[in-house]
C-alpha cells in the first residue's frame, strides 16, 4: 500500500515537472539565446560561450530606450488615470448604493465585451484627427479606457469588504469625506488596490492590438518594437532574444505575485 | 427620479427613501468620471463604425467619399472570397483554441490539485506564458522554435533524421492555434485550478468511501463543480480571441495567401492597409454582432452571480 502510493507520488511529480518544463521551454529558450553570440544563436546547442554582446547590441544599435520609456509611461500612466477615473464611482457604489448600482456595474462590464476590432477603424481616424496618433498620451487613454471596467469592479469589491461601522465611527468623530478616504479607506484597501494596480500595469504593458495600430515610431512601446524585429534567415536572433527577455522578465515576476487578483479581476469576481 | 414628485406624496410615504439629501446630489457626480468616458468610448466609435459601414469611405479612391451606399459594403464583403475564408478561419481558430485551452486546462487543474514536491514552483512555470507579451510569444515560436532551419524543432527533427518542416508556411492556421493556445492554456488553468480548490474535500472523501473511482469522482463531482468556471473561461477567451491580431501580424501576416486571415486581420488589412474604411467597418460590425451574442450570456450569468452574493 505505502510502496505503491510512494510510486504514484513520484509519477505525479515527474509528470507535473515534465509538463511545467514543456510550457516554460520557449521562455527558457529566449533566456538562453539572449546570452549567445549571434553565431551561436542560430544553432540549438546548449553548449556555448555566454556573452553579453546581444544586450550591448540592443542598447546601442536600436531605439530600445525610447521603446522602454514609452512602455513604462503607458503602463504606469494608464494605471494612474484608470484609478483617478475609477475610485470615485467605486466609492459611491460601494458605500451609497442605489437601485441602479447593479445595472450600472453590469453595464460597465459589458463595455469590455466590445471586440477591439469592431471599433478599430473609427478610433484610428479619431486618434489622427485629435493628433493622438503615435503619441504616448493616446496610448495611455486607450489603455485606461480598456482597463477601466476592471479597475471599477475591483475597487468596488474591495470597498464593499470594508465594514460599514468603521466609516460611521469616523464620521461621528467628525472626519470629513476626504479624511475618511485617506485615513480609513486607503490603509484598509491598500493591499487589494495595489495588486489591482499591478494587474492593470501588466495588462497595459502587454497590450498589443492598439499599440501596433495606433503607433508608428515615436510612441511605439516594446510590444510594437518586438514585432518590428525581423530576424529572418537566422540573423539577429540573439539580439531579439535579449530585447524580449528584458521586456518580459520583470512583468512575469509581477504576474506571479498577482495570480489571485488576476483570477478575480479577469473573471469579474465570478471565480475567486 | 423623485425630485419632481409633489410634496404631498412625500409626507404620505414615511422614511427618507423618497427624499434626496443634498449630499446625494454630489455623490451622483462621483459616477461621472467613470460613466462619461465609458459612454463616449462605447457609443462614439460604435456609431461611427455603423455609419462608415453604410458609406463609401476610401482613402485610395476618395471620389464620392462619405456618400451613402446602402448595404453595398456588406455585399462587397459577402462576395469577396477572402471574407468566407476569414469567417471559416475565425470559427476554426476560435473553436480549436477554446477546446484545447479548456480540455488541457481541466487536465492540468486536476493534476496540479494533487500534492507533489515543488508543486508551487511547477505551477508558476505553467502559468508563465500568460504574462509574455503577444508579440514576444509570436517571435519566440516564429523565429526560435518553428523556423525550419534555425528553429529548435527543425534542428531536433533533423537530428533524429527527419525532414524539417516550415510550420508557419505549411500549416499556418494550426501553427497560430498552437501559439495562441500556449498563451491561453495558463489562463484557463489558473481559473480552473482556483475553482477546483474550492471543491469540498469531504465530498470527495465521502464519494471515495462509497466506492467511487477517480473517474467516477471526476465525472460526477469535479466536472459539475467546474461548470461555471468553464463557462467563464469560454466567454472571456471568446471576447479576447475575436480580436487576436498581434500573433498573426508578427508571424504570417494572414498568409500564405489568406490561409491564416481571420476576421480581425481582414478588418485590419481592409481598413489600415487598403484604406477602405467603409468595407472594413462592415467587417467590424460583424465582429461586434458575434461578440454581443456571446457577451449576452456572460452578462446574464454575472448578473445572477451578483444577486447570489448580494
Amino acid at each position: 500500500m505505502n510502496k505503491s502510493s510512494a510510486w504514484a507520488k513520484l509519477g505525479l511529480a515527474v509528470l507535473g515537472w515534465f509538463i511545467a518544463a514543456l510550457f516554460f521551454f520557449p521562455i527558457f529558450w529566449i533566456a538562453v539565446t539572449a546570452f549567445k553570440s549571434e553565431g551561436d544563436a542560430s544553432t540549438a546547442s546548449l553548449i556555448f560561450q555566454p556573452t553579453l554582446d546581444a544586450f550591448a547590441q540592443v542598447f546601442t544599435g536600436t531605439d530600445y530606450f525610447l521603446n522602454v520609456r514609452n512602455s513604462i509611461f503607458v503602463a504606469f500612466g494608464s494605471t494612474i488615470l484608470c484609478f483617478i477615473l475609477a475610485i470615485p464611482s467605486a466609492y459611491r457604489m460601494a458605500f451609497y448604493p442605489t437601485q441602479k448600482t447593479q445595472s450600472l456595474l453590469l453595464w460597465m462590464l459589458s463595455t469590455k465585451m466590445m471586440p477591439a476590432v469592431g471599433v478599430l477603424i473609427p478610433i484610428y481616424f479619431i486618434w489622427q484627427w485629435l493628433h493622438l496618433f503615435d503619441t504616448v498620451i493616446g496610448l495611455v487613454i486607450v489603455n485606461a479606457l480598456m482597463n477601466l471596467p476592471i479597475a471599477v469592479w475591483m475597487a468596488y469589491t474591495y470597498f464593499s469588504e470594508v465594514p460599514k461601522g468603521i466609516l460611521e465611527a469616523g464620521r461621528i468623530d467628525g472626519a470629513t469625506a476626504g479624511q475618511e478616504l485617506w485615513h480609513l479607506l486607503r490603509p484598509m484597501t491598500m493591499p487589494g488596490l495595489s495588486s489591482t494596480a499591478l494587474l492593470l500595469i501588466i495588462l497595459a504593458w502587454n497590450e498589443a492590438f492598439w499599440s501596433l495600430n495606433l503607433t508608428a515610431h515615436d510612441a511605439a512601446p516594446l510590444t510594437a518594437f518586438i514585432a518590428s524585429q525581423t530576424g529572418s534567415q537566422g540573423q539577429f536572433l540573439a539580439q531579439l532574444s535579449a530585447a524580449s527577455l528584458l521586456a518580459v522578465g520583470p512583468i512575469m515576476v509581477m504576474g506571479w505575485f498577482t495570480q489571485k487578483q488576476l483570477v478575480r479581476g479577469l473573471t469579474f469576481g465570478a471565480v475567486k | 427620479m423623485s425630485v419632481q414628485s409633489p410634496p404631498a406624496a412625500l409626507t404620505e410615504v414615511p422614511g427618507p427613501i423618497k427624499k434626496i439629501e443634498p449630499a446625494e446630489k454630489w455623490r451622483r457626480l462621483l459616477m461621472a468620471p467613470t460613466v462619461v468616458p465609458l459612454l463616449l468610448w462605447m457609443i462614439v466609435p460604435l456609431a461611427l463604425t455603423i455609419y462608415f459601414s453604410f458609406i463609401h469611405y476610401s482613402l485610395e479612391s476618395p471620389a464620392g467619399n462619405f456618400g451613402f451606399v446602402g448595404i453595398q459594403n456588406y455585399q462587397f464583403l459577402w462576395s469577396d472570397s477572402r471574407f468566407g475564408t476569414a469567417i471559416l478561419n475565425t470559427v476554426i481558430f476560435l473553436v480549436s483554441v477554446l477546446v484545447i485551452t479548456v480540455v488541457v486546462g481541466i487536465l492540468l487543474a486536476v493534476l496540479y490539485d494533487q500534492d507533489f514536491p515543488g508543486k508551487n514552483v511547477a505551477m508558476l512555470l505553467v502559468i508563465a506564458p500568460f504574462f509574455v507579451m503577444p508579440t514576444v510569444s509570436a517571435q519566440i515560436w516564429h523565429l526560435l522554435l518553428m523556423d525550419p532551419i534555425y528553429g529548435v524543432i527543425g534542428q531536433f527533427l533533423q537530428a533524429i533524421g527527419l525532414q524539417p518542416v516550415d510550420w508557419l508556411q505549411t500549416y499556418p492556421l494550426p501553427s497560430i492555434i498552437l501559439i495562441v493556445s500556449w498563451e491561453w492554456i495558463p489562463f484557463s488553468f489558473l481559473i480552473l485550478v482556483t475553482a477546483i480548490k474550492s471543491l469540498d474535500a469531504e465530498q470527495k472523501e465521502a464519494a471515495a468511501i462509497d466506492g467511487a473511482g477517480p473517474f467516477t469522482q471526476f465525472r460526477y463531482i469535479v466536472l459539475p463543480h467546474l461548470e461555471k468556471a468553464i463557462g467563464v473561461v469560454v466567454m472571456i477567451e471568446m471576447i479576447f480571441l475575436l480580436s487576436i491580431f498581434a500573433e498573426i501580424f508578427t508571424t504570417t501576416k494572414g498568409g500564405p495567401g489568406d490561409a491564416s486571415t481571420t476576421l480581425a486581420y481582414l478588418v485590419y488589412s481592409l481598413g489600415i492597409n487598403q484604406f477602405d474604411a467603409g468595407i472594413a467597418s462592415a467587417g467590424g460590425i460583424l465582429a461586434v454582432v458575434l461578440a454581443n451574442i456571446v457577451s449576452f450570456f456572460l452578462v446574464r450569468m454575472l448578473a445572477k452571480n451578483l444577486q447570489q452574493n448580494a
